[in-house]
């Protein structure tokens, strides 16, 4: 595509992971937090890439590029710029396609972010197969995008709602989970990895043992597609959901891969442009999938945006990503759970590199924002996970979560900043 | 260490938050309300006892929530006992204005207790942190509904 968006990124080829060179891809990493006049700010130790990842120059590059150079409604015009910048947004979708080994381009549908992708899946997969005394099986570590929507379904159309429950560890109940797989469950929403404790779900197993009694199965891939490698025909997804900014894209992007048989079997959601074939007042006809689930004029810049991303992670490696990050959660893990009265909540075998803790008398709002003072940028609260936090006994959590460009001095920073924390509320 | 934070967690404020003081559901009360802060999960419980003239008798709280709003609670308690309910809301205006705007754009408050208004100029620091005012602002919110009879009250009603 642009000239600046093939740039190569840091570690290219088989050279060892180079640390230090993906974050000169991170304009934003230099920059120094809190200054203030006569004192100078702290560098930033960002380690809240749960909630959204920082932008590599590629990224931020093909943007502009695409605003200066390429820019123009996709989809609809016979004119020059049109047709560049539809091809360079439907590029996107073949890139898509390729990060999560999806048969075709047609299986994937853009939205907005994940949660609009379970609000599709709900409101249209939802409505046109369930029906009331149909139920929906999620879990207890999900996050609020894959409760609600099926919670507006459950209100519309009476279905239940099932929870598998989460075991001590924060590992999925799996005995417990085929026991939930009855006759009532019609389909199996399932986070590929927790937001809050990390978990990777068995997503193969968890699909074999729903497949087997002949219920579809939905992935929420919002952590785990940035965290490692995701082959959704390994693992036998029917839907896949992922979203742009958690990894290294922009907002306003997300991903709903269906398979096809799916896809085809779906009525739109929402109604406009773009989506239809032929439009009269008595009768509309509308497009395939996946365009026929994209009303109105899409998110050109972000979707081209994601597109720079996906070629990022994918010059780096995914592979290379998830070995990094998993000796920055081993280091973390080790050194935090050293201190005295730090709690991890989460603690499965196989995990992403995100840990979630608490500190024994404080509470997690005072660390967040002593952690902050010293530039280190963290989560804390429920993280968009309610019944979780219940389940833990806890009404809030600090959370440390790792990204590609993150290291293990600032894993130090972290840890000096959890124990002076601890020092100053002692 | 943490020199920049120390306007904001005054010792004061540690003292209270470690230890607030009138903690704990009362065997008696004719007036109370929840006040739920969704962002972070805090939830806190005021118990007021307001007698026939309007006068707070007896006043406290439970819930769990961040030095800040355990110890903004704690204060609220020691201040408010014995005043009347009219005083109450007063000396809220007063300091929601501390929590928010500088000294030279606070809104006319006139006969207020200085010893109450001096007790809570130790919150002032969170005018710093605006992620932090409802942590400071969640109790007295929460009396503010129990003394109109609103059983719940949210950081995040638009009134807030």
């Amino acid at each position: 595509m642009s000239d600046t968006a093939t740039l190569s990124p840091a570690s290219l080829g088989n050279a060892p992971y180079d640390v230090e060179r993906v974050r000169q891809d991170f304009p934003i990493l230099t920059r120094l937090v809190h200054e203030r006049k006569g004192r100078p700010g702290k560098p930033l130790v960002y380690l809240d890439n749960g909630a959204s990842a920082q932008k590599p120059r590629q990224v931020i590059d093909a943007m502009s590029h695409l605003l200066e150079h390429d820019y123009a409604n996709v989809h609809r015009g016979v004119h020059f710029l049109s047709q560049r910048a539809t091809d360079l947004y439907e590029g996107t979708r073949d890139k898509v396609a390729a990060f999560l080994n999806a048969p075709s381009r047609e299986n994937i549908v853009f939205t907005r972010n994940a949660t609009e992708a379970f609000n599709l899946l709900a409101q249209s997969w939802g409505r046109r197969f369930l029906k009331a005394g149909d139920a929906v099986l999620i879990s207890w570590m999900e996050h609020h995008a894959n409760i609600v929507p099926w919670q507006l379904l459950r209100d519309q159309i009476g279905i239940e709602i099932k929870v598998v429950p989460v075991l001590d560890d924060g590992s999925l109940d799996m005995s417990a989970y085929a026991a939930l797989l009855t006759d009532n469950v019609k389909l199996v929403s399932i986070t590929h990895a927790s937001n809050v404790l990390g978990t990777v779900n068995p997503a193969k197993r968890i699909a074999q043992l729903a497949h087997a009694k002949g219920i579809p199965v939905a992935f929420d891939g919002s952590q785990a597609a940035v965290h490692m490698p995701v082959d959704v025909q390994a693992i036998d997804a029917d839907f896949y959901v992922f979203t742009g900014h958690k990894l290294y894209g922009p907002t306003g992007i997300g991903v709903l891969y269906g398979k096809m048989e799916h896809l085809n079997a779906m009525p739109p959601w929402q109604g406009g442009g773009d989506m239809i074939s032929t439009v009269s007042f008595a009768h509309t006809t509308y497009r395939e999938a996946p365009y026929r689930f994209e009303a109105g004029t899409p998110a050109i810049v972000e979707g081209i945006g994601l597109g720079a991303a996906i070629d990022y992670v994918t010059a780096l490696g995914m592979d290379a990503i998830h070995a990094h990050e998993q000796r920055l959660l081993a280091y973390a893990t080790g050194r935090l759970s050293e201190i005295e009265g730090v709690r991890i909540i989460g603690t499965a075998p196989d995990k992403a590199a995100i840990i979630s803790f608490t500190m024994d008398g404080i509470h997690p709002h005072d660390i967040g924002t002593l952690l902050d003072s010293r530039g280190v940028a963290v989560r804390v609260g429920r993280h968009c996970a309610e019944p979780l936090m219940d389940r833990f006994g806890v009404g809030a959590t600090a959370r440390a979560s790792f990204a590609a460009y993150n290291t293990e001095a600032e894993v130090d920073a972290l840890v000096d900043a959890v124990l002076a924390t601890k020092s100053f509320f002692g | 260490m943490f020199d920049e934070l120390r306007d904001l967690y005054q010792e004061v404020i540690l003292d209270h938050g470690k230890n607030p003081r009138n903690f704990g559901k009362p065997e008696t009360y004719n007036r109370t309300a929840r006040g739920d802060n969704p962002m972070c999960g805090d939830k806190i419980n005021v118990y007021l006892t307001v007698d026939g003239n309007g006068i707070i008798q007896d006043l406290r709280f439970d819930g769990r929530g961040c030095a800040i709003s355990q110890a903004s609670a704690s204060l609220m308690t020691e201040i408010l006992r014995g005043k009347p309910a009219a005083e109450a809301e007063a000396l809220f205006e007063y300091f929601h204005d501390v929590c928010t705007k500088d000294d030279d754009e606070q809104g006319v408050h006139e006969n207020l207790d200085e010893d109450a208004t001096d007790k809570l100029a130790v919150l002032s620091g969170v005018r710093e942190f605006p992620m932090r005012v409802k942590c400071a602002t969640l109790a007295w919110h929460t009396m503010k509904a129990a003394l109109h009879g609103d059983p719940v009250t949210s950081t995040e009603n638009s009134a807030f």
